[in-house]
């Protein structure tokens, strides 16, 4: 009966995160829209978006190769791997434990390098642009990301997810290094997701863009994949973030059927504060140059480099 | 008996190598020696595998110095680089088969290619200084001719050169290391050394002067410069050699001495590897990114990877001084398990790299492109290597990058302050090279093989021959068998670590589902199988899925790029360009940078010129006023050439009169 909870439990939040995803882009944008006076898509339209590009004929360029055509489905995959991984409404899932932190940037990872090298198969100049770009953000942004796993699992002793979570929730001190931390990943999870000031997700031909540039040449359902892919890069970030500095809510292992259900409820919820707050942030600030952004991560990097630095001088005090 | 067997397979090496030199060669010579370097190499590497975890074996052989013969010992460890040397050398004969088919002249490779692995194995197995010293030297002279196997380009004979100064430098060190451990009694045998007691500045003074030798070989920063030279100048085969299998057998060299012979260590010992190896890797890394020839590109990358050993074993160090055994295991563990991923990836790189030479006869990534049209089967392999080396799950580079990351994470429980604060800048000189690695292998795979070609030679290229291919395609399923079964490789280790940190890691074979669990499960797990499994079935079943329900097929057009569409090929992006973001970031870390702008003015018709001169900080800070010293001194000693026979007779008399103060004192 507990294997059965378990993996019902496992295969609800695959496919919460699958649906939940695009819904949390439609917010985001509804939540702009209307901050900018403006009345917007409905919150479903990238879902809408996706069932539609699926429809559509898929052109493919001339000198497109396998690698190009079997691109958008490992990205996909690594990224719903690792997004059924990370705890959202629950912690102790069944297979939470086959990757920890340093795995889950890992396979962020790889779906990077499959991403950069999908971005110059075709040999176009703008394909190359993003992902010449993607590779420098992304070699700042993961050693940020690394260094605030680094803070965050020797608080809490442990690098799986679950257990940082738990810590989190259960005895969570007010520390300078966890501060630090947030702030960090919050600077990594705008960049990586190609938020502005990084990047504007609702761009083309503008000599800044990155992400986009990299699927220029996508459409039809190869399109539709890769866009649900960085729905759901997105809904990663989100839930790491409240997973590890805002637990509360999580159902435990093993929990009740209405614990999960209250996690659930708690999780939407916190999405729906992660969109408001991304929205407004996004409205609020412009675009920086490019070569700005190796400062701005930096900042991330520096931020977990005196996060470990801190914890490491502390423990011993 | 594994190790009697071993040892007569390592002599037929040696008379394979005597019996290849030929005046004239056979069309089908180089087919046999390398079919026989193949087979011996196997068959060395089933007589010390399959005892695996026995106790040592040693034997001594009436050779060498009379009064010491050669004495040779087989245990964990040397069982372990064992299988490493050989599973390169292997590998690289049956490369060779196909590769060596199209060596211009055969017998400057041919003798020495047997002599080089047979010289590696004997390092492994030496149990005294004599023999390790001249197996060292042999191993170092035969790689030497083997980069001087193209001695008709300056470049391949400056290489050489370099490479056997410093070459020479390290056994030098190597030497005198010895000369230290064995002290004036001058028992050189390694039972005796280990029994030996040490004061606290010998040790040091030996742990600088291996550092220095062992570090030279294996291309540490600052005395890596030869590496990225003499590497790339061989043919590929031995660049492969050299890089995946000989830095190893230097850094058995460091770990038998600093491990073993020195005994129990002091916490500062550390304090160099881990200082020079995290240097390493950045350095290395941030080199590797700007290169524009292949295999230039991939020896500075192994000079990363050498520094995340070091690493390694620095903390095994610190662990170990601290008397704590579980931490200083899986630092050991981490480091040979790198070291074991290293020589598999990386020999997959050199082979790719060799047959991308082979099939264009080009260096310069810049004037390749779309090669995964014309080599589908080795751009596949090569990209199977890339993904391995730039540590990305779940093949095997990211396994043991993550238990250094976990043995970094366990640091905090060292007493010593100087560690507290080293450890984490360590961290992040590790994470940043993993992910500039990472984006290095983009650029190298997506420059040289995606795209469109940048020069009719690399249009013309055709697939390589079904031998390398097949030494290349075992070498990648290795990678992914370490990938998704580490606990396998890590319990392999395990005896090694108990003899050398007195400790070992938990069993991990005794976890379910292939996981492996560095200190227990609850603070950090990872399953590589389920994680390919899950990758594999969620991308197979989207495809599928998404093809029978909108089963609209694909149509191919020109690229659409946002309408700017340009079918020149100068509109592509070039490997410098796509190096430009990381270098101006952070290549100032590594190296200097000159670019300069040569802009025509308004109504001229000359084209515009822009250059990037890439200044080497070591070479220029150190080596070169090295060389301008020693130019001076030589320069100025050259009076000595010329004196009487008197003046000679009196510096014989003031040397003697000097020794004997010395002497005497």
């Amino acid at each position: 009966m507990t294997f059965l909870l378990d993996l019902f439990a496992q295969a609800m939040q695959m496919i919460l995160v699958l649906a939940l995803s695009p819904v949390l882009i439609g917010f985001t944008r509804k939540v702009k829209a209307r901050l900018l006076r403006r009345q917007g898509a409905p919150v479903m339209q990238p879902w809408y978006d996706l069932i539609r590009l699926l429809r559509k004929e898929t052109v493919l360029a001339e000198d497109a190769s396998w690698l190009y055509r079997s691109a958008p489905y490992i990205i996909f995959a690594t990224t719903w791997v690792a997004a059924s991984l990370a705890p959202t409404f629950a912690t102790g899932l069944m297979f939470s434990w086959i990757a920890d932190l340093i795995a889950l940037t890992a396979l962020l990872g790889s779906a990077r390098f499959v991403l950069a090298l999908a971005g110059m198969d075709v040999g176009t100049s703008f394909g190359g642009i993003g992902s010449s770009r993607e590779t420098m953000f992304g070699s700042l942004a993961e050693p940020a990301t690394i260094m605030i796993v680094f803070v965050v699992s020797l608080i809490a002793g442990s690098t799986q997810l679950s257990e940082v979570a738990a810590y989190m929730a259960s005895d969570f001190e007010l520390r300078v290094s966890v501060g630090f931390a947030l702030v960090g990943l919050v600077i990594v999870a705008i960049a990586e997701n190609g938020r502005i000031p990084v990047d504007n997700p609702s761009t083309h031909l503008e000599l800044t863009m990155v992400h986009e540039a990299m699927i220029l040449e996508y459409s039809g359902r190869h399109l539709a994949v890769i866009e649900l892919a960085s729905a759901l890069k997105l809904l990663l970030y989100v839930s790491l973030i409240a997973c590890v500095f805002f637990p509360f809510g999580l159902a435990p292992h093993n929990g009740s059927l209405s614990g999960m259900g209250y996690g659930v409820v708690l999780y939407v919820a916190k999405l729906a504060v992660a969109g408001f707050l991304l929205a407004v942030f996004e409205v609020s600030t412009a675009k920086m140059r490019v070569f700005r952004v190796s400062d701005y991560l930096g900042v991330a990097l520096m931020l977990g480099l005196l996060g470990t630095l801190l914890v490491f001088v502390t423990r011993s005090l | 008996m594994p190790l009697d067997l071993a040892l007569i397979f390592v002599g037929a090496l040696f008379c394979v190598s005597v019996l290849s030199i030929r005046r004239r060669a056979r069309s089908d010579i180089s087919r046999i020696i390398y079919t026989l370097c193949c087979a011996l190499c196997v068959l060395i590497f089933v007589a010390v595998v399959s005892p695996r975890g026995a106790h040592a074996l040693s034997a001594t052989l009436p050779l060498g110095l009379p009064w010491i013969g050669m004495r040779f010992r087989l245990d964990a460890l040397s069982a372990f680089f064992l299988a490493v040397v050989n599973i390169g050398g292997a590998a690289a004969s049956v490369y060779a088969i196909g590769y060596g088919a199209h060596e211009k002249h055969p017998m400057r490779v041919l003798p020495f290619f047997p002599a080089f692995i047979a010289a590696m194995n004997c390092v492994v197995l030496a149990d005294d200084a004599f023999t390790f010293l001249v197996a060292w030297e042999f191993m170092s002279l035969s790689s030497w001719a083997l980069v001087l196997a193209s001695h008709q380009e300056a470049e391949s004979r400056s290489a050489a050169y370099i490479y056997l100064l410093m070459a020479s430098f390290g056994t030098l060190c190597l030497l005198m290391a010895f000369g230290v451990l064995g002290g004036v009694g001058g028992a050189y045998d390694f039972s005796t050394i280990r029994e030996a007691p040490k004061d606290a500045w010998k040790a040091g003074l030996v742990l600088g002067l291996v550092i220095l030798g062992a570090g030279s070989k294996a291309g540490l920063v600052p005395l890596h410069i030869w590496l990225p030279l003499a590497h790339p100048a061989a043919p590929s085969h031995v660049s492969a050699l050299m890089s995946g299998v000989m830095t190893k057998v230097a850094i058995y060299g460091f770990i038998r001495i600093v491990f073993d012979l020195l005994g129990q260590p002091a916490f500062w010992w550390s304090i160099h590897p881990l200082v020079l190896g995290a240097l390493s890797a950045m350095t290395g890394i941030l080199f590797a990114t700007v290169q524009s020839d292949l295999k230039k590109l991939l020896a500075y990358s192994t000079i990363e990877n050498i520094g995340v050993i070091f690493v390694a074993l620095g903390l095994a160090l610190a662990f170990k001084a601290n008397g704590q055994a579980l931490p200083a295991a899986l630092a050991f563990t981490a480091a040979l398990f790198h070291v074991f991923n290293h020589a598999l990836f990386k020999s997959v790189l050199f082979f790719g790299a060799g047959a991308v030479l082979g099939a264009t006869g080009e260096k310069n990534i810049e004037k390749l492109g779309g090669l995964i049209k014309s080599m589908p089967r080795t751009a596949f392999l090569f990209l199977g290597g890339c993904v391995a080396i730039a540590a990305l799950p779940p093949l095997n580079g990211f396994v043991s990058e993550w238990l250094v990351f976990q043995a970094i994470l366990l640091t905090p429980s060292l007493p010593q302050w100087i560690l507290k604060l080293i450890t984490p800048l360590v961290g992040v000189a590790l994470a940043l090279s993993a992910a500039l690695g990472a984006g290095c292998y983009v650029r190298a795979f997506g420059i040289v093989f995606l795209g469109r070609a940048r020069s009719a030679a690399a249009q013309a290229a055709s697939e390589t021959d079904g031998w390398s291919l097949g030494a290349m395609s075992v070498l990648l399923a290795m990678c992914l068998l370490a990938g998704v079964a580490p606990s396998f490789m890590i319990d392999t280790i395990s005896p090694a670590a108990q003899e050398y940190v007195g400790g070992r890691m938990i069993v991990q074979g005794d976890l379910p589902w292939l996981t492996i669990a560095p200190v227990a499960e609850s603070r950090s797990s990872y399953n590589g199988l389920l994680v390919f499994v899950f990758i594999l079935l969620s991308s197979f079943g989207a495809m599928r899925l998404i093809r029978t329900l909108w089963p609209r097929p694909v149509r191919r057009a020109p690229p659409w790029d946002c309408g700017y569409a340009d079918s020149s090929l100068a509109t592509q992006y070039t490997a410098s360009s796509f190096a430009q973001p990381v270098r101006r970031a952070l290549g100032g870390l590594a190296f200097s940078t000159r670019e300069s702008l040569d802009m025509p003015l308004p109504g001229e018709t000359r084209a515009a010129r822009f250059t990037v001169e890439i200044g080497d900080r070591f070479m220029n800070g150190l080596y070169t006023p090295l060389a301008k010293a020693v130019w001076f001194c030589a320069g100025r000693l050259n009076v000595v050439n010329f004196l009487s026979i008197q003046e000679y007779l009196g510096l014989v008399f003031v040397a003697l009169v000097v020794l004997l103060i010395i002497v005497a004192l």
